[in-house]
């Protein structure tokens, strides 16, 4: 693998600052409608990650299936529920401060379980984040998957009709 | 300029970062939501160390996992919002705190 070009780096940075501000926005903001708001800039600098590891494909996903179905999805939900602003979002107590605690802990453990990783580079050769490379493994090697995938979709359709459904009161 | 240069390790420490941020709002906010958003926020953080293994070992699996989770995510944040809505309609708010109707 060779390392990582200018070009990366630089994309690189630029994302991971603005998917960082993303995340902190989605935990700290008051208002529902600003919080999604945030993952979205969260899943456009996650999409920018991908296309700074080559994975090309990926990133038009992410943007099309993440940044535009789901969160359009939870947008017209939000919306249709008018919620209220949820008070002491930044409010300092016992439960918080732990969860910080805990939070902190396990970024340290795992940057120190990750520690190996630091000899390889992110390669800019990354061949299976094009598109034609995808397809072919989808249609071979994951195939069965692939096929299966469409059954979880039909059963989420199905259940999520029959538990949003507003239920008409006829036994019989 | 070499310190800058990201590893298969800046990429991970962005990925469990992003988890951490997501396990802390998750924990912490209280408006349904809002939990479900933080959810779909580590997803992403899973997704993104994936094919940074991918990258890492130019090995299709990964990046076949990366999309076999999205669609599961798409799924899952349909039922969910399901649910959510099947919960506003019965109690008229959406305050994980305030949810006891499996309650014994």
């Amino acid at each position: 693998m060779e390392a990582a070009t200018t070009i990366q780096t630089i994309l690189f940075w630029a994302f991971t600052v603005l998917g960082l501000a993303g995340a902190v926005g989605l935990i700290f903001n008051r208002n529902p409608v600003y919080a999604a708001l945030s993952l979205v800039l969260n899943f456009f600098s996650i999409a920018g990650l991908y296309l700074s590891l080559g994975a090309e494909f990926l990133a038009a996903i992410q943007i099309l299936v993440y940044a535009g179905a789901i969160m359009v999805l939870f947008l017209f939900v939000i919306m249709l529920l008018n919620l209220q602003e949820e008070h002491g979002v930044l409010k300092f107590d016992a439960r918080r401060g732990l969860a910080f605690i805990l939070g902190l802990g396990f970024v340290a453990e795992m940057m120190f379980v990750a520690k190996s990783f630091q000899a390889f580079p992110a390669g800019s050769n990354f061949v299976y984040g094009k598109v034609e490379p995808i397809g072919r493994a989808l249609m071979t090697d994951y195939l069965f998957p692939f096929e299966m995938i469409s059954v979880v979709l039909l059963a989420a359709l199905i259940g999520a009709i029959l538990v949003a459904r507003r239920h008409t009161h006829q036994e019989g | 300029m070499d310190l800058l240069t990201p590893t298969v390790y800046s990429y991970l420490t962005v990925a469990l970062v992003m988890f951490a941020l997501g396990t802390i709002g998750v924990i912490t906010r209280r408006n349904g939501i809002v939990v479900f958003m933080c959810i779909e926020l580590m997803l992403n953080a899973v997704n993104l160390a994936l094919i940074t293994f991918s990258n890492m070992w130019n090995d299709p699996a990964g990046s076949m996992l990366v999309f076999f989770v999205m669609v599961v995510a798409a799924a899952e944040a349909v039922v969910g919002l399901a649910i959510i809505i099947a919960l506003f309609r019965n109690q008229q708010d959406i305050d994980i705190n305030q949810v006891n109707i499996f309650k014994w």
